[in-house]
């Protein structure tokens, strides 16, 4: 009886390997991670080979050397004499700033979307529902092209503005103008100007910075004014009203500073044959932005609407009953709620946004994949080396937001329940 | 007692009608464009909206000029029919090169009389996803799927028949070498055994074989050189053959990311956000690229298929992760089923967790084909010819230079037909798998 109850010890057979399960996985885990292993080794033995056959070793140092090719569309300081690893700099900036710019116009538009979508109006919720097919089912690249060419071909050209009878004139009290090759903002100034600060890699501007240490001195300053009206609330049972000492701890310190330095705005002026002074959006910029920006708000529309959707009719049928108007039953009970549904979809698609914004390269906007994947590219030749540094850019681009995303994601649950 | 009731009514009232504001057509636009002040603004102003988009756009498409031999020719038309000064559409374009913008300079142009040979590919296509797609047909119509493998390439491609049906031999044989060891020694051994068995007979019995048996009975197509496949037939056969094969890799992918081996779970988990995390246009730079520098230098690769090669790998993460979701949402109770019956986890894989998840995914596959179908206008910037790339060339001819809107609006509307019929069918397959599965 007591075999029956202690197994007879096995010893350890070969063939163990494969029909016993304990140890069969680990034979199938080594056999995957040769074959993986011997594969990647090939291709790599491969690249070694023939990169040392062409002369070209894999090394980085192309990114120092002379990049001789401008860029007009720009946030930091850039010329053609600078070096290749600037030019790439510069390039990621310009995408990063596209990307932003494009997912918070999406955002904007998606969430009045996805709620007008829903609307009671019937007229309303079909044309939100017709934009959201058309704009979903035709490639994003071709959008990028309608984008890009109703501006070039549309808007006014500079020469229009010029002479007595122009044929186009500059919006908002001559101080934006719409031209196609580009838009012009006013730009802020200073007279009282505090330099630059040399950070290394770009100059900062000292007003900048000053400016947004008073504006969250302020912010914060008004914090404590809640935390203090919080306290007397507790001790006392009566709030004192903190709406306008806040507004005004954040606004004066923000206007003194502005004032002191003496703020003034700059508007752009036609000189030769281009607009000069203001701030510069390219044309290139402007079409990729709006095709993005057109093209994933239908997304979020669909994130959105899917969102509120998901909510239950109780919860909005409660809030009408305590009295809310639809407005405010929307934005404080339906879509709190609902974000705990729209914000993983909202991150795949700022991820989708971002990775689309490489299509920059085919309307010639300067961005990562134009500079490091197109200019810099041909220039030095080096494409193992530069395509490999643009994946391993957008991969550590697209794992960032995915995790600020995420940590977001899982606040958004804590507070929920 | 009976002088309490003053009057009991006997006899039913007959219905009154509804009041006319709130039926038929007045009581419909009461409820749903005018149900407030703020919904009639919104109403009024949508429509002042629409008036002013329409008014712009339908005049330009509808006067458009269909028979003229460039654009010259439409201005002097547009001159001479419309007073007014405006130009309109000249849609002649689309008369004129609507064959090279469907099927490319391969069927369309160059070699006449091809046409029949991408519509039959679709034919058979639109035939192989039929018992997928609608599951109450025959099942014997999974022959055609299985044949429009092989055919389909053999349509677009042409050269000689022998060649896909050789290689479909080599993998019947690769199958029956699977079940032969799997029966006699084990089925772990037999996967590594049939791969290589397929290999082997692949490279070294294929070609005799196959031109042995053109010698024999020469089935020849007039072969298309891959650079010359363009316009929608290069877009869709791109996305079909991403699909059909990125399918398989998918399977596995999804199966290792559910998988507690701790290594095939590491190493898929990784292939798929690598792939997921970079831009398909970087991954169409590596195919056209960098490719040649990773295959020996003797391999002469060709631009078209590199593309299909990497295409594939990216369809393949994206479509891991619908059938992932599509393996987590079956109840954990089919897992414990199986393993309670004593299912190896193949066993269980393939008679139990993979036909239901499958099923589900379906809907998420066929988004994924939408989207691989519209980015596949991004080997336009590698310059394939791909329908943009051909708006291009189109352009650059004398005879429709600066033309734009006209190309761009046919191209969309091609585009547009496809995806929204796809999308449809989607949205109606998750609505019957929702009330048929849960």
């Amino acid at each position: 009886m007591s075999d029956m109850t202690s197994p007879p010890k096995q010893s350890f057979k070969f063939s163990m390997l494969l029909y016993d399960s304990r140890y069969r996985g680990i034979t199938i885990q080594i056999f995957v991670l040769v074959m993986v292993l011997g594969s990647l080794g090939w291709l790599a033995g491969n690249a070694a080979t023939n990169l040392a056959a062409l002369g070209k070793p894999l090394r980085f140092d192309f990114l120092g050397d002379t990049a001789s090719y401008d860029i007009s569309q720009r946030l930091i300081d850039y010329k053609s004499t600078d070096s290749h690893g600037r030019a790439v700099l510069v390039g990621l900036l310009n995408t990063l700033l596209v990307a932003f710019m494009g997912c918070v116009a999406a955002t904007i538009l998606g969430v009045i979307g996805g709620v007008l979508r829903l609307s009671n109006n019937w007229l309303v919720s079909r044309l939100v529902a017709v934009y959201v097919e058309i704009f979903r089912n035709i490639p994003v690249l071709l959008w990028i092209f309608v984008c890009m060419f109703t501006i070039t071909a549309i808007a006014p050209q500079p020469r229009d503005f010029r002479g007595d009878n122009a044929t186009a004139s500059m919006l908002l009290n001559d101080s934006v103008a719409v031209t196609n090759r580009g838009i012009y903002l006013p730009e802020p100034l200073f007279s009282r100007p505090l330099g630059d600060l040399n950070l290394g890699i770009f100059n900062m501007s000292i007003e900048l910075l000053v400016l947004l240490v008073v504006l969250f001195g302020g912010v914060y300053a008004a914090r404590w004014n809640n935390a203090r009206a919080n306290r007397i609330q507790v001790e006392t049972g009566d709030r004192p009203d903190t709406t306008w000492a806040n507004v005004a701890i954040i606004v004066v310190p923000l206007l003194a500073a502005l004032l002191a330095m003496g703020f003034h705005i700059g508007k752009p002026e036609l000189k030769g044959f281009n607009f000069k002074g203001g701030v510069n959006m390219s044309a290139p910029l402007i079409g990729l932005w709006l095709g993005l920006t057109l093209y994933t708000t239908t997304y979020i529309i669909e994130a959105v609407r899917s969102g509120i959707q998901s909510v239950s009719k109780g919860q909005s049928e409660a809030a009408f009953a305590l009295g809310l108007r639809p407005g405010r039953t929307m934005s404080l009970v339906i879509l709190p709620q609902a974000l705990r549904v729209i914000i993983p979809q909202l991150i795949s698609q700022y991820l989708n946004l971002t990775k689309n914004s490489s299509l920059a390269v085919a309307i010639g906007y300067m961005d990562l994949v134009s500079t490091l994947g197109g200019i810099t590219l041909n220039q030095t030749g080096r494409e193992m080396e530069a395509i490999l540094m643009l994946m391993a850019i957008y991969l550590t681009i697209s794992l960032l937001i995915s995790a600020g995303m995420n940590w977001y994601n899982t606040r958004v649950k804590l507070v929920e329940r | 007692m009976s002088n309490t009731l003053s009057f009991v009514r006997t006899e039913m009232l007959p219905q009154k009608t509804p009041p006319a504001s709130s039926v038929g057509l007045q009581g419909w636009l009461r409820e749903n464009l005018f149900s407030s002040v703020g919904n009639s603004i919104l109403t009024l102003l949508t429509l002042g909206f629409l008036a002013l988009i329409l008014s712009n756009i339908l005049p330009w498409v509808l006067f458009g000029i269909w028979d003229a031999g460039s654009l010259t020719e439409c201005r002097a038309m547009f001159a001479e029919r419309y007073a007014d000064g405006r130009e309109y559409a000249c849609w002649a374009v689309v008369t004129d090169r609507w064959d090279q913008l469907i099927f490319g300079y391969s069927f369309g142009n160059l070699h006449e009389g091809l046409y029949w040979r991408p519509i039959v590919g679709l034919a058979l296509i639109l035939l192989a996803l039929s018992p997928i797609l609608y599951p109450n047909l025959p099942r014997g119509l999974y022959i055609a799927t299985a044949a429009s493998i092989f055919l389909y390439p053999w349509l677009i491609w042409g050269g000689s028949i022998w060649g896909p049906l050789t290689l479909a031999l080599c993998i019947i044989a690769a199958v029956f070498a699977y079940r032969a060891v799997a029966k006699e020694v084990s089925s772990l051994i037999a996967i590594p055994a049939s791969l290589l068995v397929l290999g082997v007979l692949v490279f070294f019995a294929m070609s005799p074989v196959s031109s042995g048996l053109n010698a024999v009975a020469p089935i020849e197509l007039q072969p298309v050189p891959s650079r010359e496949i363009s316009g929608f037939v290069l877009s869709i056969t791109i996305g079909i053959v991403a699909i059909v094969a990125s399918l398989p890799i998918a399977v596995f992918l999804a199966l290792g990311r559910q998988s507690n081996l701790f290594i095939v779970n590491k190493l898929s988990t990784g292939f798929i956000e690598i792939i997921r995390g970079v831009p398909l246009i970087t991954l169409i730079f590596v195919a056209t690229i960098l490719l040649k520098y990773f295959l020996p230098s003797s391999v002469n690769l060709d631009p078209v298929v590199a593309v299909m090669v990497l295409v594939t790998l990216f369809t393949a993460a994206y479509i891991a992760e619908v059938i992932r979701g599509g393996l987590a949402a079956l109840p954990k109770g089919q897992y414990e089923a199986a393993d309670a019956l004593g299912l190896t986890y193949w066993q269980a894989q393939r008679q139990i967790i993979l036909p239901q998840a499958l099923k589900i995914s379906i809907p998420g596959i066929v988004s994924n084909f939408i989207s691989v179908f519209k980015d596949t206008t991004l080997v336009s910037i590698v310059a394939l010819n791909d329908p943009l790339g051909i708006s291009n060339a189109i352009r650059s001819n004398s005879d429709w230079n600066g033309i734009v809107w006209e190309l761009y609006g046919f191209i969309a509307i091609v585009f547009w037909i496809f995806c929204f019929s796809m999308s449809r069918y989607s949205m109606s397959l998750e609505r019957k798998l929702q009330t048929g599965h849960r």
